[in-house]
């Protein structure tokens, strides 16, 4: 099942010439790869890289490589020299630095699909600290602000950047809850907090293969198998199903749970 | 039937809106920052509106399959109140993000000073920016104002090709095509322009350069008046091309010009590809509107997305 699409909306575009804007109908940078009209998978989608390596965990030269298979020419030119001049200019120079306008221009130049991993490059080249993650993360649109997530378990170490999670975490936008679910999350977030995390999840439908370092977390956790368990019954109750992830997480905390029947014992 | 209201106030409407203008046609909208009926008391509340024409907004809209761009400016009722004044020097910063296809809405509300002053340091703003301006004319002594605005626009850095004049009607319309900039339309359910008065423009001036939109927002309108103007130029003689220009191609090529309209609707599939690098590839339903998991709402939502096959497609 595949979302509506509105690509043929943009004629000729993919028979123009420049593949990075479409004079014919001024529409900007498109992607490498993508989705076709009806939503088959096209380019990228398709290619056999495995697609294990995250926006969250890999590496910046896994990161790097990744684009540079995929962007076309001016894109990657593009962002060559956006990496370079973050690299020689990571501060802050007059009213915003020059990477922090690379950043709000990465999807116009890289396309929505790799605009992220091209922010989450940008910030590594820049060695944005946890200041420069929060000013770049609130004067960011959606995108920038997933970015800005995606990149926090590189360039912060400590619990500084803590409150941009949290942020994120109270939106019902469900690309930044997934995006706040990562490593970074697993390592800072206390255990109330991780909790309603991965409730918000179930709620939401964000999959809990999002959330990092689940099993780990997740196991013995006798608080988390009560709040799942009280959530199962409420959607029992009001004759809703539960959602699988549901009892994927609980059979996680492990021997208290009776996934099966998720609806008692655990008042 | 594909269709783009290029002049729409999302943030006053509600998802039964959505819904109905995508089973309308309608796959694109631009949302202009505006006057919210209260008025604001510091730029403050600007930047935080701002901050939901790039976030928020365009999350909605991508989950009821639409494409979202927005035009940000400090409008014209507020350009007159010295304590909105200051959001004028926060606009570069806005100016340059992915999503905002050009300045507006700007231009006169009562022709003031301010307003002058206001609307000539947006126009540079937008040059600076390399994006084309939506300029709206005033309610009140239209004519006077068109005058005024164009005046300013030619002043301004600003080619007349990257201008959109909003709100036009029967008397403001032949001097603002003489002009060269763009013409827009807002069709309203009692004011401005009904869909009747819209084709015979249409008829005696022609689709060239023409744009038309429903200006719906939290007053009396109709977020549905792209699709019933396209099917009365339908009902009235003109053809599917036609249609197409006007509520299709036109308003792609104006703000096309800001180098950032991006017409596939991606965002949704990062609810679904979770943090994957890889995203842009389905892999099934999940995620969708927030708080009702268990039926799988996207695949709901994309369901009847589905079975609404566009009308006249
Ligand atoms: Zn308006």
């Amino acid at each position: 099942m595949t979302r509506p699409r509105t690509s043929p909306a943009t004629p000729g575009a993919d028979t123009a010439d420049d593949p990075l804007t479409d004079p014919a109908t001024g529409t900007g940078p498109r992607p490498v790869a993508g989705t076709a009209a009806d939503g088959t998978p096209t380019g990228a989608a398709t290619d056999p890289d495995p697609g294990t390596a995250t926006l969250a965990t890999a590496t910046p030269r896994e990161l790097r490589g990744h684009l540079t298979a995929r962007l076309d020419e001016p894109a990657r030119g593009w962002l060559r020299r956006a990496l370079d001049e973050a690299v020689d200019h990571p501060g802050t120079h007059g009213p915003i630095s020059v990477w922090e306008l690379r950043i709000a221009e990465a999807g116009r130049r890289c396309g929505p699909v790799h605009a992220d991993a091209a922010r989450v490059l940008i910030l590594h080249a820049a060695r944005a600290d946890a200041d420069a993650l929060s000013r770049v993360y609130y004067q960011g649109t959606g995108a920038e602000r997933r970015a800005v997530l995606y990149a926090l378990p590189h360039l912060v170490p400590g619990p500084e950047g803590l409150p941009l999670v949290e942020d994120a975490l109270r939106t019902n936008d469900t690309r930044l809850v997934t995006a706040a679910v990562g490593p970074y999350a697993a390592r800072h977030l206390d255990a109330h907090a991780w909790r309603h995390a991965v409730l918000k999840c179930l709620f939401t439908g964000v999959p809990v293969d999002a959330v990092a370092d689940l099993d780990h977390r997740a196991h013995r956790d006798t608080e988390l198998a009560r709040m799942l368990t009280d959530y199962a019954a409420e959607r029992t109750a009001a004759g809703r199903a539960v959602p699988a992830d549901l009892h994927r997480v609980l059979t996680l905390t492990d021997p208290p749970a009776t996934p099966s029947a998720p609806a008692t014992d655990h008042g | 039937m594909r269709l783009f209201d290029p002049h729409i106030h999302m943030t006053s409407r509600t998802t039964d809106d959505y819904e109905a203008m995508y089973a309308a046609g309608v796959r694109a909208v631009v949302e202009p920052s505006f006057w919210l009926g209260q008025p604001r008391t510091s730029p403050a509340s600007f930047l935080d509106y701002f901050d939901s024409l790039l976030g928020w907004e365009p999350f909605r809209a991508a989950q009821h399959g639409i494409a979202h761009h927005c035009t940000l400016a400090l409008n014209p009722k507020e350009a007159n109140d010295p304590r909105c004044v200051a959001v004028l020097d926060e606009l570069p910063r806005y100016l340059v993000k992915d999503q905002v296809v050009a300045v507006g809405e700007i231009g006169y509300d009562s022709m003031t000073p301010a307003e002058d002053t206001a609307l000539a340091a947006q126009l540079e703003l937008a040059a600076a920016h390399e994006l084309p301006a939506l300029v709206h004319t005033p309610h009140r002594d239209k004519l006077a104002g068109l005058r005024r605005t164009l005046d300013v626009v030619r002043e301004s850095a600003l080619p007349v090709d990257h201008v959109l004049i909003d709100h036009l009607n029967e008397t403001t319309v032949k001097e603002a095509k003489d002009s060269g900039c763009w013409l827009g339309f807002s069709v309203y359910p009692d004011t401005k322009m009904d869909e009747e008065r819209m084709v015979a423009i249409l008829r005696a001036y022609g689709p060239e350069r023409v744009l038309v939109n429903s200006a719906a927002d939290w007053g009396r309108s109709d977020p549905l008046k792209t699709r019933k103007v396209a099917d009365l130029m339908l009902a009235e003689g003109f053809d599917e091309d036609d249609v197409d220009r006007v509520l299709w191609r036109n308003p792609v090529a104006f703000y096309g010009r800001s180098g950032r309209l991006t017409l596939d609707v991606t965002t949704p599939d990062a609810t679904h590809e979770g943090n994957s690098i890889l995203r842009g590839a389905p892999k099934g339903p999940g995620g969708g509107p927030a708080e009702d998991p268990g039926a799988g709402p996207a695949g709901a939502v994309a369901d009847r997305h589905g079975a609404t096959a566009v009308p006249g497609a």
